[in-house]
Formats: structure tokens, sequence, C-alpha cells
């Protein structure tokens, strides 16, 4: 066909870290003068795939082919060198020099090892110009937007020559023009014959801008699109696994728990709570009882939802009710004191400390709420302790064991643990199942579903959408940092229909 | 030059076009303003104060003092700037002055000491630094090693005072540019305006002194933009050596001795000349000048200690306050810039 020989072609990559199989034999090009978006959830091998490209990683097996020639590199200087450049998220560049040195600095204009200031000025002005910004080149790029400091990242990575340009989601802290303006410098770039290689979790900007898609799964190449033939369900049903017809014939859950709840009064209520950048002003009610479900693909906005709830961070609009007497969720202290307890997405970082003993552990929040002051007798810790190790089945069952002897699901269950055991009236648990095995996640279904019967809120958010489908009463559909849609969990609300909302934002 | 011209949508945390119009120093320059100003305050205050005290001599008898300290801070600013320190300094300044006077008495011509001592400093600065680098240990640590080595060397080679008698050494010692009776410049005070007239050329117009900048403003992203990152590290701390060994030379030349107690202290009368200029001690921003405004300041308090004939402690008190207040004022600015 027409095409144009590709000028980067990746076959077979293989790349195994100690006992996962990150990239198996992922084939990924890119023609010059496209942009092609990397699809995939969370784990599905598309930083791995970035990271290999750019040098920070190397191959156990495959090929990397630039411009034809056979390359491997060794590092990202090497790869800079080579024409291939990356613009990170975070912006790494030097926030305390200026504009024009950070687009110059290693490669600056010289005359006798002397730094030709004013060409470099010039040079940085024409080039920011050709990006259509107009910016005092020699202010500090700490005084600039992220956006810009995007965009002067972006212009040191052309400046580099650059044959392959990636942006690992570039967007994600940006505003609606912002997003704009990045995208008519990337049609710009091009249309002058550059490769870009665009990751984002927004659809929509995908489906804007991208001309092709790769969709990558659990390591895997699930295939390559043109965006114009792949619908967004049809996209969307490729990145979590289920094709719709296999979706469609999933038998209904088995909500014995959940059919009839009684709402009275709502325990919570978050009434245009937001915070910019983060999620979109949201009202939402929770029931003493209740499982509420929060769906959408990584990056919607469900991990922001929760902080916003647990004062994690702070709203920039809105106010939260409980009881029907508006409080202030000023820091995850107070929301403790008024009976929400947080259990987070990243056990490891976030949660458990790895050197404390299980027992130590699981007391840590108990003690939290009362004061260090008033320290629990060893006796009572030990009878607690036990009693949720027996209920929740942590294995081992030694109280006195380091945490990070675990298995990840052990793990999880401590987690919670530490947070029942405050009783709370509210619990909000974020990916409670990730990262650990079928019998451990469905103990952890079993054991919110058996919450929610003795009278406690649930918040259950989770990328997995069968397991949301499964447990909850209610589901909170998130898509692009905003809530979408409110379903009532009853016969007719499926996955299928769920995804639909996902990919279109509207109900079907 | 000021251009604020952008549009709407990428300037949202820009410098507000309003504020513009009314003149606002970059804040990069206001530490160093500070200084300046509090230089010019102290210096105005003591001409009210005292008799004498605008003599001419007052002024380049600051320079003369202080050239070692001038020597040993301005190569502190490069360590510094790249967010590290160096506690070795002061008892580099020991060990090169001992060796040196050990050297000369031992008859070794001055041609071959100076060179020697000067690789001496180096050498050391350059372990030191290739230990931050490659060890990843805090520079905190890595130099107090370095600083109770080069002591403990220096009190090795003889725990007393040396005298100097060499016709080079009390040459230099006596040498100067005299405008008229008892208003004079010594050369050492030359040699130390000519260290940091070259490391202000090397900070603003060489790309190893703008990786230092870089580097205190982001080692990660620094390494990620490509900047050699471990052999700029290397080179401070190897230039902080090389300082520090000058800085001993110049004392031992002014003392006309050396001594394993020389430089007690002057790690931290250099850090605090550094910060007190208006250099940022998590780096990344500061200018040389403002280290040589942070010496005079420093010698402006001793000199106003001395005419108001006060005990020397309250000239430590005054540098206490005036820390305490720049690095408050380094804080209120960063802050504002973000």
């Amino acid at each position: 066909m027409g095409e144009p020989p590709a000028v980067l072609e990746m076959t077979g990559i293989r790349k195994i870290f100690p006992g996962v199989v990150a990239l198996d034999g992922v084939d990924f090009r890119l023609l010059p003068g496209e942009i092609h978006a990397l699809m995939g959830e969370n784990g599905a091998g598309k930083s791995t795939l970035i990271k290999v490209l750019t040098g920070v990683y190397g191959i156990d097996g495959g090929e990397i082919r630039l411009s034809g020639r056979d390359v491997r590199f060794t590092g990202p200087l090497q790869a800079q060198q080579a024409g291939v450049s990356t613009v990170y998220q975070e912006v790494n560049l030097c926030a305390n020099l200026s504009v024009a040195e950070n687009i110059f600095i290693g490669r600056q204009p010289r005359r006798f090892g002397r730094i030709r200031w004013a060409e470099m000025r010039r040079r940085s002005a024409d080039l920011l110009a050709r990006l259509d910004l107009d910016v005092d080149v020699t202010a500090p790029l700490n005084t600039y937007s992220l956006a810009v400091q995007q965009m002067v990242a972006i212009a040191r990575a052309i400046d580099i020559d650059a044959k392959v340009l990636i942006l690992d989601e570039p967007t994600s802290s940006l505003d609606a023009s912002e997003v704009a303006q990045l995208f008519a410098i990337m049609r710009r770039l091009r249309d002058a014959g550059v490769a870009i290689l665009f990751v984002s979790h927004f659809l929509d900007q995908i489906y804007e801008v991208a001309d092709r898609i790769t969709v990558l799964r659990n390591g895997a190449l699930i295939g390559e699109y043109r965006t114009s033939e792949l619908p967004q369900v049809e996209l969307v049903g490729k990145m979590i696994g289920k094709e719709l017809a296999t979706l469609e014939q999933l038998e209904s859950r088995p909500r014995d728990s959940t059919e009839q709840l009684e709402r009275g009064e709502p325990l919570l209520r978050a009434e245009g709570l937001g915070r910019e950048g983060a999620i979109a002003p949201f009202t939402l009610a929770i029931h003493a009882g209740e499982v509420v479900g929060l769906a959408g693909l990584l990056g919607s906005g469900r991990t922001e939802l929760a902080r916003l709830l647990f004062g994690a961070d702070k709203a920039d609009s809105g106010h939260i009710e409980m009881g029907g007497k508006p409080v202030a969720m000023r820091s995850p202290r107070a929301a403790m004191a008024h009976g929400i307890a947080f259990s987070s997405e990243n056990r490891r970082t976030e949660g458990l400390i790895g050197e404390l003993s299980v027992r130590e552990n699981i007391i840590l929040a108990l003690q939290a709420a009362r004061g260090w002051t008033r320290p629990i007798a060893r006796r009572r810790q030990d009878d607690l302790v036990a009693k949720y190790i027996k209920a929740l089945q942590i294995r081992p069952d030694n109280p006195e064991i380091p945490v990070r002897n675990l298995s990840g699901g052990n793990q999880q269950k401590v987690l919670l643990a530490r947070w029942l055991i405050t009783e709370p009236k509210l619990l909000i648990i974020d990916e409670p199942t990730r990262g650990i095995d079928v019998g451990a996640k469905a103990e952890i279904q079993r054991l919110v579903a058996e919450l929610s019967t003795g009278g406690m809120a649930v918040l259950f958010v989770s990328a997995e959408l069968e397991e949301v489908l499964r447990l909850s009463h209610k589901i909170e559909v998130l898509r692009d940092r905003r809530l979408v849609e409110e379903l009532e969990n009853t016969g007719d609300v499926d996955a299928d229909r769920v995804m639909h909302i996902i990919a279109s934002g509207a109900t079907s | 030059m000021i251009d604020v011209s952008t549009t709407p949508a990428t300037n949202k945390s820009g410098p507000a076009a309003g504020r513009r119009r009314t003149y606002r120093p970059n804040a990069q320059y206001i530490p160093v303003l500070a200084t300046l100003t509090l230089l010019i305050v102290m210096y105005t205050l003591g001409a009210v104060n005292y008799e004498n005290f605008t003599h001419p001599s007052v002024i380049l008898n600051l320079f003369t003092d202080n050239a070692f300290l001038m020597v040993v801070a301005v190569g502190m600013t490069f360590v510094i700037l790249t967010g590290g320190i160096d506690l070795s300094v002061g008892a580099v300044i020991a060990l090169t002055s001992t060796v040196a006077a050990t050297l000369l008495q031992a008859g070794w011509p001055a041609g071959v000491v100076i060179p020697t001592v000067l690789l001496v400093g180096g050498v050391l600065g350059l372990g030191m630094g290739a230990v931050i680098h490659f060890f990843k240990v805090e520079p905190f640590i890595a130099t107090l090693a370095g600083m109770f080595l080069a002591r403990g060397v220096a009190l090795l080679i003889d725990q007393n005072s040396i005298p100097i008698t060499n016709g080079f050494w009390t040459g230099l010692a006596e040498a100067r540019i005299v405008f008229e009776p008892g208003v004079y410049i010594s050369a050492m005070a030359l040699v130390a305006l000519a260290v940091v007239a070259v490391a202000a050329v090397v900070l603003a117009w060489s790309r190893f002194g703008r990786n230092v900048y870089a580097i205190g403003g982001n080692a990660d992203s620094a390494l990620l933009m490509g900047l050699p990152v471990g052999r700029t590290r290397i080179g401070v701390y190897t230039l902080s050596g090389f300082c520090a060994a000058l800085g001993g030379l110049i004392y031992s030349i002014t003392t006309t001795s050396g001594y394993a107690g020389h430089g007690t202290g002057t790690e931290l009368d250099a850090i605090a000349a550094v910060v007190i200029g208006g250099v940022l001690l998590t780096g990344g921003s500061g200018y040389v000048l403002g280290t040589v405004l942070g010496v005079l300041v420093l010698g402006m308090i001793n000199t106003i200690v001395n005419f108001q004939s006060l005990n020397s402690w309250w000239a430590r008190m005054a540098i206490g306050v005036l820390l305490f207040a720049f690095i408050v004022l380094q804080r209120l600015v960063t802050r504002r810039a973000k």
C-alpha cells in the first residue's frame, strides 16, 4: 500500500523481570509522520515498552530497528543521540534555570569555550515560535505553568533532531485549552515527518489526535489498528480483555445479600465536591449498609474521588455532609474522626510498614485514633488482633511475624483489618484486589459483602468491572475525571452497558 | 527584554501581567540585593558612629584580611550550588599550611611547594567527590571524614606551629599596592579577587558552570537531560579542595607560618558567607558576587566589633542572627517563586 517504511520497528520484544514476563514477544512499529497511541490498562506493559525503547531497560529478546538499522540503546543519552526523544509525564527539566537554558543545556552554542547566550536566546525564541509559544526565554522555567514547561520539554526534545518523539502521558496535568495547544503542536510535528508515540488514559484525546492505536494487555500485543476503524467500545473491550460477545454471555451476578436495601438519610453526601485537575465537581450519596462501586478506566478519577472524600486531598469546590450536617474533611485525621476509613491502593508505599509485625500494623490506626498518650494494653491488642486474624483468615496466623513476609493477598487483609478495628461507618477500599491471587480476591469480595450486610457503608474502587458489578448496590461510572453516570445495580445493568458508558460518556 | 505577550492559555501561572508594570527585581537577585543593602547599611552605621571609619583603609583591609576566606568561600559556592556541602575546607587549610611550612623548612623551593600543595588539596577534594558520587554517600558525611583525615594528617606531620622564613613567602606577605601611606591592597587580596573573577566567568559562561546550576536545581532531571552529572559533581569537590588549598597557602603567607590548628571553624565561616551571600543551601540558585558580599559582611561585622572594642563573641552572635535572617529570607523568596 502507500505506507512509507517504518522509522522504528520493534519485533518480538521480550523483557523478563524476576518472576514476571513484562513483555512477551511484542511487535511495535512507528511510521514517519504519524501519531501512534499506545494503549493498555495498568500492568499491560506500556511503560516497560517505552523504557526498553529509550534504553532505560535492556531487552531479553527481540530486536529494535531504527531507520532500518539494528540498534540497542544502553541509556537515555544514546537513545537521544540516535533520535529518540522522550517527554515524560512529570516535566524533567531544571525549573531554576531559564527557559532558553533548559532547551540548550549540554548543547549550548559556544565560541572559544564561552557560551554564546545571545545566540542561545535567539535560537530558543525561534524554536518556541515554531511551537506557537511566545514566552520570555530569559525567565526561569518555574515562573511558567506546567503546560508551558511541557512545551519547553518538547522544544528541547525536537531540537535534538528527533525522528521519534515519545510523549508519556503529557496531558495528565493540563487543562482543556492547554491540551488543545499541545495537540496543535503534535499535529504540526507529525506533518513535518516526526513519528510520535503518544500515551494517554483519556480516550477522547486518543480519538482526537491519534492516527493508529496499538493495544497491549498483560505484556502481550493485542493488535494494531487504525483509529478510524476501531470504535471506542471495541478499544475498551480489547484493553480490559473481554470481547463484547463474551461479556454479554456472562450470567447475572449472584447478588444474594444485596437485593433489598432500605435507604433512609444518607450517611455521607458530597455536594458539588471537586478539585481542579483531579476530578470535576460531583454529587454522591452513600447510605449505611450500601456498597457503592466506582467504575472507570485507570486515570478516570477513581482514586482522586476517594481521596477527596477522605480528606487526603483538599477539595476546591463543594462540601460534604454527614448525617445531614456539613463537615469539613480537612485532613485524613478529621475524616477518621468522622468514622471514615481508607484502605489505600498502594499497600506497600502508603499502607503497611513491612518491618513491623502483623499485630503492630493492625493496631496502628486504632492507636492513632486514640492518640499516642493512651496506649492500648497488650492483652487487649492480642485479643483484637487474634479476632481479626481469624475473621479475615490471615495466613500465617502468627501475629508477630513481619508483614513483609506475607503474601500480597494477606497483606491486603492486614490493611483491611487495621481499618476494620477502628469500626468505621464508611470504609473506602481502593483497588483491594490488585495483584493478589484469585482465592484471596474471592475472600476479600465476600468480606465486603458481609460488612455491608452488617450495616457498614463501603465505597469500593476497582479496575475490575466484574468485581464492581458483583458487589455494588450502586455504580458510579467515571470517565476522563468526571462522574458521568450513576447506575442502580439492578438486573439490567451489565458489563456491556457500563463499558459503553465508559467508552462514550453517555447511557446507551 | 521582558515580554509578557504570551497567549492567555499558556500564561496561567506565569508572571501576572499587571504586576510587571512596576519594577520588580528578578526573584533570583533579591538575596544578593538584600546582602548589598545590608553591607551599605552597616557601613553607613559605622561611618556615622565611629571616627576614622570612612578611611579608605577600612574597606581595603576587608579584602586583605579576608582574602583566604574569600577563596575558600568561592570553592564552597560551587559545592553548595550543586546542593552539596564541604566541611573539610578548614582542615585542608591546616593541612596545606603545615605541608607548605614543612617542605619549605626542608629546603624545597617555593616554585615546587606551591603546585604540590595545590595538588594535595585538589586530590583530597577529588577523592571526596568520587566517594560522594560513586558510593552515594551524603556530602556531609564524606567531607566530615575528609575533615578529620586532613586535620589528623596535619597533626601527624607537626603538632606545633612551624615558622616560615622562605624569602619568597615573606616577600609575598609584604607585597602590596600602596595608594598612599597606610592605604594599600595586599597581593593576596588581588589573588582572591582574581579567583572570584575566574569563578564568576566559569559559572556564567561555561558548560561546566551551567551544569552546576542544573544539578542543584534537579539532579535527576539533569541526568535525564543527558548532562555529565558525575563528572560535574566530582569536579566541584575537586575545585573546592583546590580553593581550600589555595586559601591555606594564602593563610600561611599572611601568617608566615604553618600550623595544624590553622583554619579551625573556617568551613563554618565559609558556609555562613555563602548563605548570607544569597546562595540557596538546597542548590541551584546564587552567584559568586553574592558570596563576595557575604564575606565582606562577615568582615564588616568584625570591623565594627573592633571599633566598638567589644568581645569577639558579639561578632559570632551577629553572624548567627544574620544567618537565621537570610535563611528565612531565602525560604520566603523561593516560596513566592512557586
